[in-house]
């Protein structure tokens, strides 16, 4: 379980300090997917930010399975089972899948095992294993090594950044599918930042954020309805998809 | 040869026994083991130290290992090899050399190669340097490399020196006939108070030749690099040229790729790029769980890999 208490975050602005977030509380039950949504700016990313301990909170508690890891850094929140996909995936020079994922998975995979996570994501494995994890690698196809990572590790907590940022709408459906996947299989938690209608959709619960605070949180039978008739909370996308349902 | 003499001869020729097909292996500037083949002959030199390494036109998939050991300090060797590679024969050079140094006095390897690449050949170089030992002497090396490729011949050279070199000055000098073609891979990390200057300077002198000379170093600590890449083009030919090296520490790198065209035709390319790790390359391992040392000695590792 993952409980925030009492989050803020602030940053140096030109007016002094500006708050992203303000004063939160959320609490991630064990085996819940979770989705945080809310319009862009709203402070989504800085709070998966909080949660993997990429930055560190102007003030309130972060405990995870009873643990108080506010002042952890990142790779002591990392072994305790926390995993952190990035929405703009990092690149490496030299560095090949294979290498990252063994990385993640923190134990000598066989080559065939690493492919089994890059199948996961629809990649053809023996395409992409020994490539360098560099600009060669298009920003979808980055964005899925990316979420092999996270699989490769299975730990209990799993936060996603906009997933779907950067993914072409044919790999979208095949996302999907990736994360119904993993709430079947995992037993931890996953936490889902995305503005996306059909990971929304297959939420347990949903949660709202907008100027740093929680707007809206509840199952997404409750939340979806008073959501989707808000402007901001359709994209293009979302559009295109229900459209497409119609058709 | 010793315990210490066989280690270092894993660590620059991957050798763990005897190799297979010809070789050369020189200890303390002495010959301690030679083995040649029907196709693949090694004279000694009498009038300078070195070797004459002979290969026959149209051998097919045999190698040459020539490795040089120093564990003596205080050593000053100077030795003059020549390469001669048959026409139409497709063949790998593993060179390389270790200097074991636990003494005060600096030990020194100065290896001067030529090769002369015959019509249509092919070969594959590879060339390491490494280093060890606890005492006060420095571990130098000074290898001066001319290549001369004839008409339609390749040649594929990696240099690599990852570490326990305190000093070198590399030297190559590789001139290209028509259809002849270069790649040099050099990859370059120096620590401590290293410091280490490579010069390439490549004549594209014939029709259709061409060149590919890439380094990627890394420079840590108080360390020095200088990477100095001239490539010339007197035909209608093609080089590319790139360095790119990751600084840390207070370490201190120069770059200087050149290109010269005398020819209208001559297409010729440089980049280098010089930079720090960046933060969230550091940030993203250390969220699979690695430390902030672990991520760093990832990132080189891969990098030189």
């Amino acid at each position: 379980m993952l409980t925030l208490e009492n989050v803020s975050f602030e940053v140096q602005g030109e007016k002094g300090q500006k708050e992203i977030i303000r004063d939160i509380n959320l609490t991630i039950d064990d085996h819940k997917f979770v989705v945080i949504t809310g319009p862009n700016g709203g402070g989504k990313s800085t709070l998966a930010k909080l949660i993997a301990g990429i930055e560190k909170p102007a003030a309130g508690r972060i405990y995870f399975g009873g643990t108080d890891i506010t002042n952890l850094g990142i790779t002591e929140r990392a072994n305790l089972g926390i995993s952190f996909a990035f929405q703009q995936p990092v690149r490496f020079k030299g560095i090949q899948v294979l290498d990252l994922i063994r990385l993640a998975a923190k134990r000598s995979l066989s080559a065939a095992d690493a492919c089994q996570y890059l199948s996961e994501v629809g990649l053809c494995a023996k395409d992409y294993i020994n490539r360098e994890v560099n600009a060669s690698l298009s920003g979808g196809e980055l964005k899925r090594i990316e979420i092999a990572t996270v699989l490769a590790r299975n730990t209990k907590m799993s936060v996603f950044d906009e997933p779907e940022a950067g993914i072409d709408l044919w790999s979208f459906q095949n996302l999907i599918q990736v994360f119904e996947r993993m709430r079947k299989s995992t037993d931890g938690s996953i936490l889902i930042i995305s503005h996306q209608e059909r990971i929304l959709n297959i939420a347990d619960e949903v949660v709202v954020i907008a100027d740093g605070q929680i707007t809206g949180q509840g199952p997404k039978e409750e939340v979806l309805p008073k959501l989707l008739g808000t402007a901001s909370a359709v994209d293009a996308c979302a559009k295109f998809y229900r459209e497409g349902d119609k058709r | 040869m010793d315990r210490i003499q066989q280690r270092i001869l894993a660590e620059v020729a991957d050798l763990h026994e005897v190799p297979e097909g010809a070789y050369n292996i020189r200890a303390n500037g002495q010959m301690a083991g030679r083995s040649t083949t029907a196709n693949i002959d090694i004279i000694s030199k009498t009038e300078v130290s070195g070797i004459d390494i002979r290969i026959q036109p149209g051998t097919k998939h045999e190698s040459v290992h020539i490795p040089v050991v120093l564990s003596e300090s205080g050593m000053k060797d100077l030795v003059y090899n020549d390469f001669y590679i048959g026409e139409d024969s497709d063949v790998v050079i593993v060179a390389g050399c270790g200097i074991h140094n636990c003494g005060d006095q600096d030990s020194q390897h100065d290896g001067i190669h030529r090769f002369h690449v015959g019509r249509n050949a092919r070969v594959k170089y590879v060339e390491k340097h490494y280093g060890e030992g606890t005492g006060e002497g420095k571990r130098i090396l000074n290898p001066v490399t001319e290549v001369y490729m004839e008409e339609g011949s390749s040649m594929e050279m990696e240099m690599v020196q990852i570490k326990g070199v305190d000093s070198t000055d590399r030297r190559t000098k590789a001139e290209l006939a028509a259809g002849a073609k270069l790649v040099v891979r050099e990859r370059l990390m120096t620590h401590g108070t290293q410091y280490a200057v490579s010069d390439y300077v490549v004549a594209l002198n014939g029709a259709d030749a061409s060149a590919d000379v890439v380094s990627r170093s890394v420079a840590k600590d108080q360390s020095y690099q200088k990477f100095d890449s001239r490539i010339v083009g007197n035909a209608a030919c093609s080089g590319h040229t790139e360095c790119d090296a990751i600084i840390m520490g207070d370490a201190r790198i120069l770059a200087v790729p050149q290109l010269e065209a005398n020819d209208i035709d001559a297409e010729l390319i440089h980049e280098a790029a010089i930079g720090k790790i960046a933060g969230e390359q550091i940030v993203k391992l250390m969220t699979l769980g690695l430390t902030e040392e672990e991520a760093e000695a990832q990132i080189v590792n891969g990098f030189l890999k």
